[in-house]
């Protein structure tokens, strides 16, 4: 079972995400992450949909999302070409004693610390699957208090555009 | 102009000439609009009828059927009939009546959140939010709901929404960036898969009602005749190619013939058009070989290569495609395949069929000599389902309809009252078990109502036929909830709503009784009383 990330393009309508999470549990198929948001045309959305399946299982994915009346494109966003984001929160415990090597890591990772106490820090981190799953193990042994990803989203790189 | 009047409006725009319906409080102004026009409401006596005879209807015309319900439980009684147009790729637009925009989502009297309900199994759907939109959002609705794969789309519509006035402008095109139906076959493919058939020395044709979507029938036959290719074909498939076609096989599938089966894995090449090869059109059969290359030519992408794996697919409409393939075929050397497959088919026709009771399958034999080659036959599910399809011959330009995907019961009587009213001067045949018949009786209501000549043939085997031969292969014939030995009398029934009936023991009777029937040019109810162990094959 492969990851796979697919770029989708939909028109802007209430009811259109419902009407895609509706096709994937009713068709067996589990959505790892989902992300979506407006696009430079506010009568479009962007999904980024991060699937596991192997090649039957993708390819029907992407033929029945084409079927949909709403869903203008569908692109499976290759890793090569493609530059992949999410965007995580991320709550530790960060007593006096282990601050300063919470901080050094943070730092190596290129997070942000956008809230403090007295015994936790929050740290915003960018970037794609190996530097998100690599910064939670390397804070989990502090102690995560919470976490959450927004789900990746993704483009090609260069001039290729998932024209409408 | 008042928004009801406006949807009205667009439906006449639409060639809309009858609509099937229930009225109920939240589609009340569209009811309103409906009195003055010229298009004609049918009342059913149950909102699944409605979308079963809208379904009959399009079947019938080839063109979009209309339903209509109110708001909540109209709304979901509608669904059954919905998710049958759906599975069996038939054109509806439906028109739902919605409670007042802003109670929406408070759980009001008569909510329910249809289009929510319905997603998975209509093409599209709309809830309307602003009057204003309706002409576009009709204009579109039948445009989807009749183009590519058709389809059913449902409209639901807020009751206020319909009180609203708005600007009426009817859009003469429409453009919707995610839906460009693929018509062409790419030449290509057409080439390579031409190539194939070339070389083949078993070749079989398998059709779905994708043909029959397409209007693709004389394209079949064209195309069969001119390259000598046989052709089976599965339940939906019935009357693509006429059954007195010297290169028509017969039905494919767990309840086809065994004949039929065996030439499909006995064939070197399988050209499967317009199916999208169900289990029930597979069952039984090891399809894919070694040496077998199989051609997949479908409108919807996404039935080439989702049950069978495909040497060659080709997305488009089928009419399309078999002309292209008539105008660059050769005719191919099938002689020796084509003797074997007749030496085959011989030898089921010397089955003999046993004559206790009344027989359904002479009977349907019989029917096929003695109705004229325009007839409608509405077959239910079940048994009574297979009995007509594999003993009904198809041709001339006689229609069979069934509910083949879903398998709805209760189907066979409204599709045949859509049938009806759509060609008032044709014969209308609704086989029906007494089952099915019991699911949809009140629909004699609509018959009586309506005046309408349909000849009802009951099998009445006082059993639920086919789930209790399940249980007789899968449950160590332990039946359980699959008699009905207290039936009412269905004569009487008949007669109640004004229409004529007999109950028939022997096959002779049943012969003199239907042909009385048909020759009186008037609706008939006759239940033929049948072995409940005569078995569906």
């Amino acid at each position: 079972m492969n990851r796979h990330v697919l770029s989708v393009l939909v028109e802007n309508h209430s009811g259109v995400l419902s009407r895609i999470a509706g096709l994937f549990s009713r068709r067996g198929y589990n959505i790892d992450s989902l992300s979506v948001g407006e696009t430079e045309n506010p009568n479009i959305s962007r999904m980024t949909i991060t699937v596991s399946g192997d090649d039957y299982m993708l390819e029907q994915m992407k033929k029945q999302l084409n079927k949909l009346i709403n869903v203008i494109k569908v692109v499976e966003l290759q890793p090569e070409k493609s530059v992949y984001r999410e965007l995580v929160l991320l709550k530790v415990k960060a007593d006096l004693t282990h601050r300063a090597a919470i901080i050094e890591t943070i730092n190596i990772f290129r997070g942000n610390i956008i809230d403090v106490s007295n015994e936790t820090l929050t740290v915003e981190l960018t970037g794609d699957f190996g530097k998100i799953a690599g910064f939670t193990e390397l804070m989990a042994p502090f102690g995560i208090l919470e976490l959450v990803r927004t789900g990746f989203t993704g483009l090609q790189r260069g001039n290729t555009q998932l024209a409408e | 102009m008042r928004a009801s009047d406006a949807i009205i409006k667009s439906l006449e725009e639409e060639k809309v000439h009858m609509i099937f319906g229930y009225p109920g409080g939240a589609i009340l102004p569209f009811y309103d609009s409906l009195r003055t026009s010229n298009i004609e409401h049918i009342l059913v006596r149950h909102e699944q009828s409605a979308a079963h005879s809208a379904s009959g209807y399009a079947r019938a015309t080839g063109k979009v059927g209309v339903c209509t319900a109110t708001s909540g439980p109209g709304a979901t009684n509608l669904i059954t009939g919905i998710a049958t147009a759906y599975m069996d790729s038939i054109p509806l637009v439906i028109i739902t009546g919605q409670v007042d925009s802003n109670f929406i989502g408070k759980d009001v009297f008569q909510e329910a959140d249809i289009t929510g309900a319905t997603e998975p199994f209509t093409k599209h759907n709309y809830l309307v939010k602003n009057a204003q939109d309706l002409p576009k959002i009709i204009k579109e609705a039948f445009y989807i709901a009749s183009s590519g794969r058709p389809g059913p789309v449902l409209i639901d519509i807020p009751v206020d929404i319909q009180k609203e006035h708005i600007k009426y402008d009817y859009p003469k095109s429409v453009n919707i960036p995610g839906y460009k139906p693929t018509y062409e076959g790419h030449a290509g493919q057409v080439k390579r898969a031409l190539q194939k058939l070339k070389a083949s020395q078993k070749p079989l044709i398998c059709v779905g009602g994708g043909i029959i979507c397409a209007k693709a029938s004389k394209e079949l036959k064209d195309f069969a005749e001119k390259a000598k290719i046989p052709v089976v074909h599965t339940l939906m498939g019935i009357g693509a190619l006429p059954s007195d076609s010297p290169y028509y096989v017969g039905m494919v599938g767990s309840h086809g013939h065994s004949f039929s089966n065996q030439i499909v894995m006995e064939s070197d090449l399988l050209m499967i058009i317009g199916t999208r090869v169900g289990d029930r059109a597979t069952a039984g059969m090891k399809l894919l070989n070694e040496k077998q290359n199989i051609i997949h030519v479908d409108i919807d992408p996404a039935e080439v290569g989702k049950n069978i794996d495909t040497t060659i697919p080709i997305v488009g409409d089928a009419k399309n495609i078999l002309k292209q393939f008539s105008n660059k075929c050769t005719t191919l050397q099938t002689d020796a395949w084509m003797e074997k497959i007749n030496q085959l088919k011989e030898t089921y026709h010397k089955e003999e069929l046993d004559a206790s009771h009344v027989n359904p399958k002479k009977a349907l034999n019989f029917l096929s000599k003695v109705v004229d080659d325009e007839a409608i036959l509405a077959a239910d599910v079940g048994q009574n389902q297979l009995w007509a399809a594999r003993n009904f011959k198809i041709k001339g330009n006689r229609k069979f309809f069934t509910s083949g995907g879903l398998g709805t019961m209760g189907y066979s009587l409204p599709a045949a009252i859509g049938a009806k009213l759509a060609f008032p001067e044709k014969t209308v045949i609704c086989v029906v078990g007494d089952g099915g018949l019991q699911m949809s009786l009140s629909e004699l209501g609509t018959i009586l109502e309506n005046d309408l000549n349909i000849i009802i043939l009951l099998f009445n085997n006082s059993r639920l036929g086919m789930v209790r031969e399940l249980q007789d292969i899968h449950y160590e014939s332990n039946y359980f909830s699959v008699t009905l030995n207290k039936n009412p009398d269905f004569v009487k029934i008949a007669e109640a709503y004004g229409l004529p009936g007999k109950k028939v023991t022997s096959q002779k009777e049943f012969e003199e009784t239907i042909q009385g029937a048909l020759t009186s040019k008037k609706g008939y109810f006759i239940e033929c009383v049948v072995d409940s162990d005569f078995s569906t094959l």
